[in-house]
């Protein structure tokens, strides 16, 4: 539904988007991470025409963003939840955009119900809203046309846990009824949990891309880990030798370079009471995302093993 | 709706462009819709009307004897200053408050949006005729009733399409200094030197330099439109009207609507 191709954004010598190229399918969720300055609102504010690109193409829908009439009625996008009139009162962006797209103020209510805004607070000017309601009426201006596209730049940003639970929950909603969605974030778990694919940026290049598992098997140079627990740690231990298996004590347990299933069979034949079987690489993708954009980040990270700790 | 069945394509024939009398309205409403819009309004009419109190006193304690021009002129002051407030602030609020980011998302054609804003401060110039001209009106009526005299009416007609060219000039140029310096302290502060300190400046080089009088009414826009304020243009000065319309209004525009193309907006 969204087609980037080849897409190149320079201020002079400073290149923000360096040939970046990737595809959002209807019914999904695409989540776009980055760091502060990675290029995601650069690349969203090009594919909705604010910013020309340099080089490169971007079309949603078979169509440039231009040449969508009407585009509020297909695509919704919110790029800066903070840029509203502040003496404006949230009721009254939300008309503005409504007339302009034609619809009825009813449909101002029913957006205002959606993202939990209530009439006293949709009468108060947007300079005495918070982040998080600013944002939740930036998500109601988004979807005011009932758009079957949805472009939303930081769309968690400034929410609280309820909020972004909620967020999650409304988008995930959107994607199973076929909608596109396509969001950023600096923050992995805002979107690990609702993104069917996920496309991380660093230094204005795609760094890397896939499903969450995909990404996770890569982070381990596609190489499965296991963390294991037994009653009798070395025993399993014994048994896991005798087929050949690595491991390394991790916390109360070990950390196997195998699948769990493998593991589990072991277990399973040597008569091994496992308390704990899982796979050992979930850390991994927080790890893949700052060594991946590393370059990128402004605050040095200390150079760490990975954490062998397994939770009680 | 499935998520098997959705088309990657969007199906935009049902779909018509935004009509630009919608988008005409909605910037109406955008001037009206906040405090400071509302307020800015609301002292335009309000000094126009004390200014016509004043008026009415002064000439009827020192038993002068205005014409119905004369009532127009006084007026011209607060609305020749504040209008072109608003034309400037028509355009630039939505740089300053970055709405235009959600104004060019829902009409990606700026021109078309720079177009219906335009269109709406005109509509506000012609608002501003139709009280001008009452309330001009109220005046030289009042004037009668209080004094007794004669009231002269001279060509109310003609001084209407007058004084409406002034309010669209006045709209009109700050809109252009709006669309050029894309903030509104800046659009504001050198409309006022446009319109109060250049003509000074006009005023003494063509006093000091023979030339430079006969070259002022060609360059001097405001200079210019004096003769629409009197009511006394003819022949020549609207050549000079035009010319110096084109420097002062048609050249900043249309810098301002190229700019605002191509602008990245933030």
């Amino acid at each position: 539904m969204i087609t980037v191709e080849g897409l190149t954004r320079a201020y002079g010598s400073f290149i923000a988007v360096n040939d970046i190229s990737f595809e959002c399918k209807p019914g999904t969720v695409t989540g776009f991470l980055g760091p502060n300055g990675a290029g995601k609102t650069t690349t969203m504010r090009v594919m909705v025409g604010l910013t020309p690109a340099t080089h490169g193409d971007v079309r949603i829908g078979g169509l440039h963003y231009a040449d969508i009439p009407n585009p509020g009625l297909h695509v919704g996008v919110l790029l800066d939840a903070s840029a509203q009139h502040a003496g404006r009162t949230g009721r009254e962006v939300l008309e503005l955009g409504a007339r302009t797209m034609g619809l009825p103020s009813s449909r101002v209510d029913e957006m205002l119900d959606l993202v939990s805004l209530d009439r006293r607070e949709a009468k108060r000017r947007v300079r005495n809203y918070s982040l998080g309601m600013r944002q939740r009426l930036g998500i109601a201006h988004a979807l005011l046309g009932d758009p079957s596209v949805l472009i939303l730049d930081e769309p968690a940003n400034g929410l609280d846990p309820a909020g972004i639970r909620w967020m999650r929950g409304l988008l995930k909603g959107y994607a199973d009824q076929g909608g596109t969605v396509f969001l950023s974030s600096h923050l992995l778990h805002e979107v690990e949990q609702i993104a069917d694919e996920m496309i991380l940026i660093g230094n204005g290049r795609i760094v890397a891309r896939g499903t969450r598992d995909e990404l996770l098997l890569n982070a381990t140079g596609g190489v499965h880990t296991t963390l294991v627990t037994a009653l009798d740690n070395q025993l399993l231990g014994a048994a896991l030798t005798d087929k050949g298996m690595v491991f390394h004590p991790a916390g109360g347990g070990l950390r196997v370079t195998a699948e769990p299933v493998d593991v589990g069979r072991v277990a399973a034949e040597k008569q091994i009471v496992l308390t704990d079987l899982r796979a050992g690489n979930e850390g991994g993708l927080e790890d893949l995302f700052l060594e991946l954009t590393a370059d990128t980040q402004r605050d040095v990270l200390p150079n760490e093993a990975p954490s062998d700790e397994v939770p009680a | 709706m499935s998520a098997m069945t959705v088309p990657a394509t969007l199906d935009v024939s049902q779909t018509a462009t935004v009509p630009f009398g919608r988008l005409v309205r909605v910037e109406l409403r955008k001037l009206a819709d906040t405090r400071a819009g509302r307020w800015l309004l609301i002292a335009i009419a309000a000094l126009t009307l004390l200014v016509l109190i004043i008026q009415l006193s002064v000439v009827l304690g020192q038993d002068l004897h205005p014409k119905y021009i004369d009532f127009l002129q006084g007026m011209n002051t607060p609305m020749g200053v504040l209008l072109p407030v608003l034309g400037v602030m028509s355009v630039t609020s939505e740089w300053s408050q970055r709405t235009a980011m959600v104004t060019f998302t829902l009409e990606p054609s700026r021109v078309r949006v720079i177009a219906a804003k335009f269109v709406s401060i005109l509509l506000i110039s012609v608002l501003a005729l139709i009280v001008g001209v009452l309330l001009g009106a109220l005046g030289n009526v009042l004037y009668g009733v209080f004094s007794g005299n004669t009231v002269v009416w001279g060509s109310a007609g003609k001084y209407a399409v007058y004084y409406l060219l002034l309010y669209v000039f006045g709209m009109a140029t700050g809109f252009a200094f709006g669309a050029l310096f894309l903030n509104s302290p800046a659009g504001i502060v050198i409309y006022f030197v446009y319109s109060f300190v250049l003509p000074t400046i006009f005023g003494i080089a063509a006093a000091l330099m023979n030339w430079f009088e006969s070259l002022q009414p060609w360059i001097d826009f405001n200079f210019s439109q004096s003769g629409l304020i009197d009511a006394t243009i003819a022949g020549r000065d609207w050549a000079e009207l035009a010319v110096s319309g084109v420097i002062w209004l048609v050249i900043p525009l249309a810098i301002g609507v190229w700019r605002i193309r191509r602008a990245e907006v933030k």
